[in-house]
């Protein structure tokens, strides 16, 4: 029975190295697929660079890794937590009750949400109201609301072609989504007349709760199949596309600047997505991108400082940075989220 | 014998019909007959069908991941960048990163160019740099870093060529597509096209795919599987090490020893339905116990080979209890016969005889485990590792991914070029796997015994 005595010893040395092996000597960061990408190159350059080891990154989405963020602190907790939006109020007030009295907030720059459509078919160029008409359940047609019948994209606006509608948007899972109904489907909702013909029915309280109302319904969009939420990467949104040339898909800049040669990018009010112009602000759709730091963790889990200050550093994130290479618009302010990290400066409460 | 000869009963009459004459009910059963194996063979074939064109398009897609191209040209690694204090101070080399290392490694291939009178095609500098992969300046700098004596000399480098270089030798790049590529442009083709003429650039076997670790999103050419194969591997062994001892202990507590009450019947009911628990599920357990109470490390191999071992020792325990039970009686009576224990009839006569059966389902088990990526989501092992674990027993505890878990994010990253990779790793798994299910296989035709 040597084996059963083997394994039996195996476990037991196991069972006392987990007690020996106490300090966590690699940073852990979880969070947003979107800035996944982004981590990964920063981390890869930090372990090459630094006698630090690579931080171990993991994607899952920007809220699972807030949440994860705020379970406590101590060794077994993440370190950092990427996010494609801000962290909200109940992610706060989460950490406060789990004892994460202080995080650090750090914005990495800015990235953009593009349409694009296969590369050989026809040219887009949207409005956000095109997008609405196109994708609403319900438009206002004659100072009405009615049922969306457009069937193609020249019933929406006769200079757009006459292609079948279908368009590929992330799913509402996604951080993206969160973008993609405030800047596009609200901002065309406002300009079609619809939020105004939703105010005239909404319901509530007060007009705060009315408006709040009508926000909601300018977000339904049509069931009829002509909008299909995608709950996967922008690779799946790829496929779908291969295989249906006639749908307009939702990406991200980075994603559609390292497939330039399957895809064409469709501009916003004229405007052709790319990081100066989305450093601009002239380009609507964009967003900004954060990672949270567990700043009770600085000067406990080696090299945390380190990786956040060459995070932001302008070697990585500058505007010839690699992370702008890859996609990432650099942020004008970077200097003062440098001097920000270098004080360590906790983030206030929300506004 | 004469009374019934004598008076032949109305069972014996002779058939109205000879059976070689076909009945119409004879027909019906025929035709069901053939029916039913065309059926049989339909879904073989359908399913044979499936398999091939699933198999096709891997390695179609896979088989180049396993060959590379390279750039090999002399680099000087000039003392006045590298070292700029001249004193060989570890700490103060330091200083310079690969930023440093990597105008080193693009001006000896633009020496190099120039040396051999390559037309540029009117590339500057920059572009013609970019033929060279982002990790050959960290490769490089691990290599001076490790022995300042390099400085100073000239070295024959021998790096990866960039991705899209590397998908133009491959085909996956061509000039049309380039035209349109933000990333590359036909003019730096053409020089690649120059430069494998002049022997400076090359493809050739592909090593570091199996050692490398994982790669960030601009330098797909040397993303490897070094680190998953080496979490895959100590996954398995502590598996194997945690499941088998409990697992067949169990099965011959259940099988010889326990009395057969209602509380050993709930426990067969439930082991059958652990066996059935959706893999997440036990991910889930993993988070909640091994990491937040007992505090072990996130995305190390100890975690997720835990959380594996909880999923697959139903299957062992199934396994095992069935092949015991496949012991015949009288081998065990024989024993009790001659005076043997209970215990010495259980460990001498009867685990031999079901040890092939026993190796088989716990073999089947594991490679059932080495392809969850499921359970490991949730530990953290699903996530981007540039270290290689270490060696064990600390190394169990390193963080590490998995085979799976290395397809299933290369799939997900947007440079088409990890779409080769992830196709490359199933390749490897599926090697993996088939080679397990064959040691199982042998195993049991070279210990089974029939009665």
């Amino acid at each position: 029975m040597s084996f059963f005595k083997l394994s039996a010893s195996t476990v037991a040395i196991l069972a006392a190295s987990t007690v020996i092996a106490s300090a966590r000597d690699q940073i852990q960061v979880t969070g947003s697929s979107t800035v996944l990408p982004y981590a990964t190159i920063v981390a890869e350059a930090f372990g090459e660079n630094f006698d630090f080891p690579s931080p171990v990154v993991e994607g899952g989405g920007s809220g699972a890794g807030r949440k994860k963020l705020c379970e406590g602190v101590g060794e077994t907790t993440v370190d950092i937590a990427n996010s494609s939006s801000r962290i909200s109020k109940s992610d706060l007030e989460l950490c406060a009750t789990n004892g994460v009295a202080e995080v650090m907030e750090v914005r990495i720059g800015y990235d953009g949400i593009v349409f694009a459509s296969d590369v050989a078919g026809a040219d887009f160029a949207f409005t956000p109201s095109d997008i609405y008409g196109a994708l609403a359940a319900k438009v206002a047609k004659d100072g009405a609301l009615v049922d969306n019948a457009a069937a193609t994209w020249a019933d929406v606006n006769a200079s757009l072609p006459a292609q079948d509608i279908l368009a590929l948007i992330p799913g509402t899972k996604h951080g993206t989504r969160e973008v993609f109904d405030v800047k596009v489907i609200e901002a065309g909702c406002k300009a079609t007349g619809a939020l105004d013909l939703f105010l005239a029915t909404a319901e509530g309280a007060d007009d705060k709760e009315k408006e709040k109302a009508a926000k909601a319904m300018c977000l339904e969009l049509r069931t009829d199949g002509k909008s299909v939420d995608i709950d996967g990467d922008y690779t799946e949104t790829l496929a779908r596309l291969d295989a249906d040339k006639k749908a307009v898909g939702v990406f991200g800049l980075s994603f559609y600047q390292n497939n330039t040669d399957k895809l064409k990018v469709a501009t916003i009010d004229g405007i052709v997505p790319a990081t100066e112009t989305i450093a601009s602000g002239d380009y609507p759709v964009s967003r900004p991108l954060y990672f949270y730091v567990k700043k009770a963790h600085i000067g406990v889990i080696p090299g945390l400082k380190e990786y956040i200050e060459f995070f932001v550093s302008d070697e990585m994130a500058g505007p010839d940075g690699p992370l702008a290479e890859y996609g990432l618009v650099s942020d004008p302010e970077l200097a003062k989220t440098q001097a920000e990290v270098a004080a360590e400066t906790p983030m206030g409460p929300l506004e | 014998m004469t009374d019934l000869s004598a008076q032949p009963g109305p069972a014996l009459v002779s058939p109205a019909q000879s059976i070689y004459v076909t009945s119409p009910a004879m027909k019906r059963r025929n035709a069901a007959e053939t029916r039913f194996r065309a059926y049989g063979l339909v879904a073989i074939a359908l399913s044979l069908t499936m398999l091939a064109l699933m198999l096709v398009t891997i390695f179609r897609d896979g088989t180049s991941s396993f060959f590379q191209a390279r750039l090999g040209y002399p680099v000087e690694l000039s003392e006045k960048v590298l070292d700029p204090k001249g004193n060989r101070n570890r700490d103060e080399m330091a200083k310079v990163t690969t930023v440093g290392y990597g105008k080193v490694l693009a001006a000896g291939l633009m020496a190099e160019l120039e040396r051999q009178k390559i037309d540029l095609g009117g590339l500057k500098p920059k572009e013609v740099a970019e033929l060279i992969s982002k990790d050959a300046a960290g490769s490089l700098r691990a290599m001076v870093l490790a022995d300042p004596a390099l400085i100073g000399s000239t070295i024959d480098a021998s790096v990866f060529a960039a991705g899209r270089i590397d998908g133009y030798l491959k085909g996956r790049v061509t000039l049309e597509s380039a035209k349109l590529d933000s990333n590359i442009s036909p003019e730096q083709l053409h020089l690649a096209d120059r430069m494998r003429a002049a022997g400076l650039l090359g493809s050739g076997w592909n090593w570091e795919f199996f050692t490398n670790p994982d790669a960030s999103d601009q330098r797909p050419e040397a993303a490897g599987l070094g680190v998953a194969l080496l979490g895959s591997l100590y996954l398995m062994i502590l598996v194997a090490v945690m499941c088998v001892p409990v697992g067949v202990a169990a099965s011959i507590y259940l099988e010889e020893f326990a009395p057969k009450n209602t509380l050993t019947d709930a426990i067969e009911v439930n082991v059958s339905n652990l066996a059935a628990v959706p893999s997440i599920v036990y991910g889930i357990l993993g988070l909640s116990i091994f990491i937040n109470v007992l505090g072990l490390p996130q995305s190390s191999s100890l975690v997720g080979a835990l959380v594996i071992s909880l999923m697959t020792l139903p299957t062992i325990i199934i396994a095992t209890r069935a092949s015991i039970r496949a012991v015949p009686p009288s081998i065990r009576d024989a024993a009790l016969g001659v005076g043997a224990s209970k215990m010495q009839t259980v460990f001498h006569h009867v685990l031999p005889l079901a040890m092939p059966g026993i190796l088989t389902g716990t073999i089947l088990g594991l490679a059932a485990g080495l392809g969850q990526s499921a359970p490991l989501l949730l530990i953290g092992m699903v996530a981007f590792v540039d270290n290689h674990p270490s060696v064990p027993v600390e190394g169990f505890l390193d963080p590490a991914t998995a085979l799976p878990v290395q397809i299933y994010t290369w799939v997900t990253r947007s440079d088409p070029a990890f779409v080769e990779r992830s196709n490359g790793a199933i390749i490897v798994l599926l090697a993996f796997l088939v080679t397990m299910n064959l040691l199982a296989i042998l195993l049991r035709r070279k210990f089974e015994r029939r009665w």
